[in-house]
């Protein structure tokens, strides 16, 4: 055995041994039928309990977040609304992705977004801010230029550049928490428009095709490790603040997946029992799926339906 | 004993008010927060707040001016100033008696009245406390919040998010000018003189200085001990004290007691009228007293007496202007109308009670304030006015209301305020993105808490802004996010005097049984 076979012998062992811990996760990750589960829609449990189900079909948190990472937690905290009116993410299901993360190992959890009112009074009023500390996260701010720096977009097709928030930059991963609601610019509001709180300057969206630009935004290099969308209330009408409780629906739901347009595109049809909401009006879906990000086609994933109760 | 005593009690004022102008993080909340503020003599004045004033008469009538020694934020500004001066000076520092301007104390005191018939600009200078609360709000603020930022910047680059950076910006140059301009003349004459101001130009004192002459404890010179030495005198920083008289001009006077511990023959003394009197050995030494006094009483009744008859004849004048401007309203609507800070009634209840503290604007958690320029007129420079570069004004919040200690801003429940207008919606569907460009956006109607901008279907599943200017309240959302330039596709007109808004219609909750995915 000559030096340079031995090399390559022993990066190949070194790659196998990095290798297996993985394939046994994904061994874990399959369902009973065998097949990896794409997505997880689960119905009818408090926001925790829906969580922990869902979490379970896709493997464990550990497959997601790995031990010492810092993770960021990030969910829609854009109003100074409380959790019964729906306009932000459920505290409960905040808190418990949290506990999640910390379980999987990681070192260091933030949460923050980048709110349309102020944001003291948004993190106060959501309930959030107390969820999330008391599960041992930081919630960062996010109401000031200064914590946020300018990346390039290559794929974007309006968006070339944005200013991202550091905790995005800074993390080993993130996991996108939105909540499902009516929007009335981009008609809904889920995963993908979620990621307009990791961006400084919104108002370039609204001006430049707001439907092309979440989808550019989304092809962010650092992508969301999942997507867990809060479908526990759903805002049915005068969204994304919405006036009253008359607004909400009380639905019960959770949806989770790595793919941000399929999750998006099962939240829509899901919404559109509520209300008719062609899946062409939510135009970023689609975007979405012309760049690559995701699928819309959901008969082609492996989704695990629960009902609980 | 007294003095140490003054000095605590005035560190710990000044320190309290100027931390709640200066405390952009609202670590001071709740309903005594503002108390300090309140418990001004020209901001009761014009609150009409009885307690107050009585509080602050009664406090004066036995104790004289122990308000401008420790009440007022911009007495305790000079005595630090001074202070500083002391400690500096090669030389040492020596006050000198001089003699009562009482005609310019008068003449700027009548002029001070002009806020009655809606010209609050004199007393919006003079104010020693507005005066104070727009030095704290235009510069001490900025400098805490820099000082904040740095904290921040050390804080966060080790992790921690304990300290948030806040964006430090001069709101109005012209404010801030008028405020540095202010602290460096108030300050350079305490530096050189000691309490000129409050003895020359300040309303305060001279309506505080004339009620002190009768006060019951004053500062007494036992003329048989003095020999005129003139220790006490270069002590007195209001110039009070002439020693080769043996007199005290009590009207001036600020009680600050340094004199009390300079006198050597314990001549000096903070006692009740009685107690000198029956101590005195011989009648002629109260009668220079009285005869120092004497002149100028008849003058300083006088003034009063105007200032009684001139607020008499200004109230029902002004009430009266009310009526006519609720019954009539204002039906056209100028677009010159700046926007009232909710719960200010309307522009003439500001220029009746508003002298431009900028405490709200302080306040303010969604920078939504700023001091207008000419927006009210001359009179109404530096009031308060809404504008929506950096913010908007939150639906729930009503903390300017609570903290305006004037009754300019009026105090307003969480409901109230739901419906108070101070504006109204305009759009401008030609400049809108939706039809200019056929793309979505939405952003007004986004932050619209009423829904007076409401999204409605357009075409090929867009939706474009439709308003309700009925249930608007004006709140400047929709213009603050609006991201059309150079102009807005979408902005809020100005009401002269606050409405009402219509409560939006609430829909019935609708239990919807959903129970499949529908995927």
């Amino acid at each position: 055995m000559d030096r340079k076979q031995f090399l390559r012998t022993l990066a190949l062992a070194g790659a196998a041994i990095t290798l297996k811990p993985k394939g046994g996760m994904d061994l874990m990750a399959q369902s009973r039928d065998g097949k990896t589960v794409d997505l997880v829609a689960v119905m009818g449990g408090e926001p925790a309990e829906m969580f922990k189900q869902a979490i379970e079909e896709l493997g464990g948190m550990s497959k997601f977040i790995k031990s010492g990472w810092k993770v960021v937690v990030k969910p829609n905290i854009g109003w100074d609304k409380a959790p019964e009116l729906a306009g932000n993410t459920n505290p409960e299901l905040v808190a418990e992705v949290v506990r999640q993360c910390f379980q999987a190992g990681a070192k260091e959890v933030t949460v923050f977004d980048h709110t349309c009112d102020d944001w003291i009074k948004c993190y106060k009023n959501s309930g959030i801010e107390a969820a999330a500390k008391a599960a041992g996260a930081k919630m960062a701010p996010a109401h000031e230029e200064s914590y946020y720096r300018e990346v390039r977009l290559p794929l974007g097709k309006k968006l070339k550049t944005a200013k991202v928030h550091e905790a995005i930059l800074n993390c080993d991963a993130w996991i996108n928490v939105p909540v499902l609601k009516h929007h009335g610019g981009a008609n809904l509001s889920i995963s993908m428009k979620n990621h307009m709180g990791i961006i400084w300057d919104r108002r370039i969206f609204h001006r430049s095709d707001l439907q092309q630009c979440i989808a550019d935004v989304c092809t962010l290099e650092k992508k969301p490790t999942l997507n867990v969308v809060d479908a526990y209330r759903t805002m049915k009408t005068n969204g994304p603040q919405g006036r009253s409780t008359s607004d909400v629906v009380d639905t019960k739901s959770l949806f989770v997946s790595k793919d941000i347009v399929a999750v998006d595109t099962a939240a829509a049809k899901f919404f559109g029992q509520i209300r008719d909401m062609p899946l062409e009006h939510v135009g970023h879906l689609a975007n979405g799926q012309t760049m690559g990000l995701g699928t819309m086609k959901l008969e082609n994933l492996n989704i695990k339906r629960i009902k609980i109760g | 004993m007294l003095k140490k005593a003054r000095v605590a009690v005035s560190v710990a004022l000044f320190s309290l008010i100027t931390f709640y102008f200066v405390d952009f993080a609202g670590l001071l909340h709740g309903k005594m927060a503002n108390l300090p503020a309140r418990a001004q003599l020209i901001p009761a004045v014009l609150a009409s707040a009885f307690a107050i004033l009585v509080a602050l008469a009664v406090l004066t009538l036995l104790f004289g001016r122990v308000y401008c020694s420790s009440v007022c934020p911009m007495g305790v500004y000079q005595d630090v100033a001074a202070w500083i001066s002391k400690r500096v000076a090669k030389k040492k520092k020596r006050y000198k008696f001089g003699k009562a301007k009482n005609l310019l104390r008068a003449a700027v005191l009548a002029a001070t009245l002009a806020i009655f018939f809606k010209f609050p600009l004199v007393l919006a200078f003079v104010d020693p406390y507005s005066a104070y609360g727009r030095i704290a709000a235009n510069v001490f603020r900025p400098v805490y919040m820099a000082g904040n930022n740095a904290l921040a910047a050390i804080f966060t680059q080790f992790g921690s998010y304990t300290f948030y950076k806040t964006d430090v910006f001069v709101v109005s140059v012209f404010s801030f000018a008028v405020a540095a301009l202010t602290m460096l003349a108030i300050g350079y004459l305490a530096w050189r003189h000691g309490r000129t101001y409050c003895n020359t130009i300040c309303p305060v004192g001279t309506v505080l200085g004339f009620l002190s002459k009768f006060s019951v404890f004053k500062i007494r010179i036992d003329k048989s001990k003095c020999n005129s030495c003139g220790l006490c005198e270069v002590k007195c920083k209001a110039a009070c004290i002439s020693s080769k008289q043996k007199t005290v001009d009590s009207s001036r006077c600020v009680d600050c007691f340094s004199c009390l511990n300079a006198c050597r023959r314990d001549a000096l003394k903070f006692a009740p009228a009685l107690m000198p009197k029956k101590t005195s050995t011989a009648g002629h030494s109260s009668a220079g007293d009285v005869g120092a006094v004497e002149c100028s009483v008849d003058e300083g009744k006088r003034r009063f007496l105007i200032a009684g008859v001139a607020t008499a004849a200004a109230a029902p004048v002004a009430m009266a202007g009310d009526k006519v401007g609720s019954l009539t309203g204002s039906s056209r609507y100028v677009r010159q109308h700046p926007i009232l800070p909710p719960g200010a009634v309307s522009v003439d209840n500001m220029l009746k009670h508003c002298t431009s503290c900028h405490l709200c604007i302080s306040k303010c958690p969604s920078q939504a304030l700023k001091p207008a320029f000419l927006e009210y007129g001359l009179a109404g420079i530096m009031q308060p006015t809404m504008y929506f570069e950096k913010g908007f004004c939150n639906f729930d919040c009503t903390i300017c209301s609570e903290a305006c200690p004037n009754g300019a801003i009026k105090p307003l429940t969480k409901e109230e305020k739901h419906l108070n207008q101070g504006g109204y919606v305009v759009f401008h569907k030609e400049l809108c993105v939706v039809p200019t460009d056929e793309t979505n956006c939405g952003a007004c109607s986004e932050h619209c808490p009423t829904q007076a901008v409401t999204m409605v279907p357009y075409k090929d599943g867009l939706t474009i802004p439709h308003i309700n200017v009925e249930i608007c309240i004006g709140c400047g959302g929709c213009e603050f996010i609006c991201p059309v330039r150079p102009f807005r596709a979408i902005h809020i007109e100005g009401h002269a005097v606050q409405g009402k808004a219509k409560p939006f219609e609430e829909q019935k909750k609708e239990v919807k049984e959903i129970d499949s995915f529908g995927f």
